[in-house]
């Protein structure tokens, strides 16, 4: 099972996290219509993992969703489509799903975020049976190896205004580069609506 | 340490390792945390509500230190300036975190190299090799030079409010302890007073307020001063004419305690 159980500081124990990754996936389509159907079945949130750096820039959407929902002021409509928004630099919501949410005909690799909370609490297999029956493709860990696989370098790097930043001027390895500019994309995210 | 305040609610919910109190100002707390793992030690700033205050205002007030604080960190660490970069933060709720800068404030650092000489500014003995201390004095000046040409004013600038970083192990062959005091990057923290402004006027009220911060916290140290203001004058291009404003403010500044 390739689900996992993530464990973030700061967020109290009535949260449960899980999250897996899908490479290749075929029924971009099909998921994409169970949102916007808002199909109750289809709770989830799913990322296109083209726009993603790594598990910690996931992780800072995440907690950001579970905090804002924590203090009664999401902008969204669930946790779910908040980590949606979290990963945005700006509130425009529509933007931040053209940008990290899925697209039929685009999305090939598919991060899954399930967040639940209260009393009836599925449990990880009942979540991973659902999902693998729902989603054609391949899965994987939620691993910075697998999202790396993913990552369009290029995009994401102009959805965080990250092509003309002095900071990364004398950078000239690539790999601390990238971290540089995970931080960076890090804080625009922890900007938002300032 | 016992916490003999409320936290924050953002720490009362569990963590790695529980929070601890590092700083109690006047307008805030400064807590060490976490952000998501034990490996990503941080620092949490938070400005709790004032009961003295009207609520309304007093929400609004914390909302908008703590998004102008951000917003200065933000512009700083994309230009390149030494500043811990920002993980998160919650306007409304008053906190703010931080990247934890791992070291010693520089007040802390220059102490240690001045250690137990004799109180007075008798010159140090001939075979004292001032160059790491020099050095340092340097960097704060090339530190500071970067903020300004950024165009941010700090506000308080104080040993203080600045971090020594040590440098990754191995990058440089190991020194005594008295070099290793003042061995570091500087970085630059506490942007609470934080402005915006490229005028001469106010980068040289920045630059007073350090020295005669300088002055006062490390009073043996004094005349190595001119080493900030030397470094300072060579990091940008109009820090020369900062510098010669700077002699205005000094003036304006010995009338005033003149006049007392
Ligand atoms: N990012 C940080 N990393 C490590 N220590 C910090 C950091 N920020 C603040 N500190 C420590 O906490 C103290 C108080 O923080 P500061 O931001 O200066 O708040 P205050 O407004 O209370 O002076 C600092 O002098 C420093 O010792
Ligand atoms: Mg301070």
């Amino acid at each position: 099972m390739s689900l996992e159980t993530l464990e973030i500081d700061h967020i109290p124990s009535s949260h449960r996290i899980h999250a897996a990754l899908f490479h290749d996936v075929s029924n971009t389509d099909f998921l994409h219509a169970q949102l916007l159907a808002r199909n109750p079945d289809f709770d989830y949130t799913f990322l296109d993992a083209s726009s993603v750096i790594s598990r910690l820039h996931v992780l800072s959407a995440i907690y950001r969703a579970v905090t804002t929902q924590l203090e009664g002021s999401l902008t969204t409509a669930t946790p779910h489509s908040e980590v949606v928004l979290s990963l945005s630099p700006n509130n425009n919501i529509a933007d931040a799903y053209r940008r990290w949410g899925i697209t039929p005909g685009k999305t090939k690799d598919i991060i899954v975020i399930k967040i639940v909370s209260g009393t009836e609490v599925p449990t990880p297999e009942d979540i991973w049976a659902h999902l693998t029956g729902a989603i054609k493709g391949t899965p994987a860990p939620l691993s910075d190896e697998e999202i790396a696989k993913a990552t369009d370098w290029p995009k994401v790097r102009k959805y965080y205004s990250l092509n003309a930043v002095p900071a990364l001027a004398s950078v000239k390895d690539e790999e601390v580069r990238r971290r540089e500019m995970e931080r960076l994309a890090i804080m625009k995210m922890a900007l938002r609506g300032l | 340490m016992a916490t003999e305040f409320p936290l924050p609610r953002v720490l009362t919910y569990p963590a790695s390792a529980p929070p601890s109190l590092i700083a109690q100002g006047a307008e805030g707390r400064l807590y060490k945390t976490t952000h998501l793992h034990a490996d990503r030690p941080c620092a949490l700033k938070y400005r709790p509500p004032k009961p003295y205050r009207h609520p309304i205002l007093d929400a609004r007030l914390t909302k908008a230190r703590i998004a102008a604080e951000a917003k200065v960190l933000d512009r700083c660490y994309r230009e390149g300036v030494p500043v811990p970069v920002v993980y998160a933060l919650d306007a409304a709720a008053g906190w703010l975190m931080i990247e934890w800068i791992e070291g010693i404030p520089v007040r802390q650092g220059i102490n240690e190299w001045l250690g137990e000489r004799p109180e007075d500014d008798a010159p140090p003995a001939e075979d004292l090799d001032e160059t790491p201390i020099v050095d340092l004095m340097k960097r704060i000046g090339q530190a500071v030079g970067s903020l300004h040409r950024t165009g941010v004013i700090h506000g308080d600038l104080t040993t203080s409010n600045m971090m020594l970083r040590p440098r990754p192990q191995g990058s440089e062959p190991e020194a005594d302890a008295k070099k290793k005091a003042v061995a570091g990057d500087v970085i630059l923290i506490d942007f609470g007073l934080a402005t915006q402004s490229s005028s001469d006027e106010d980068r040289a009220v920045d630059l007073y307020v350090l020295e005669r911060a300088f002055a006062s916290t490390h009073p043996r140290a004094e005349r190595l001063f001119s080493h900030v203001l030397e470094a300072y004058k060579h990091s940008f291009k109009k820090a020369h004419s900062v510098l010669i404003k700077l002699e205005d403010v000094r003036m304006r500044g010995r009338k005033r305690s003149m006049l007392g």
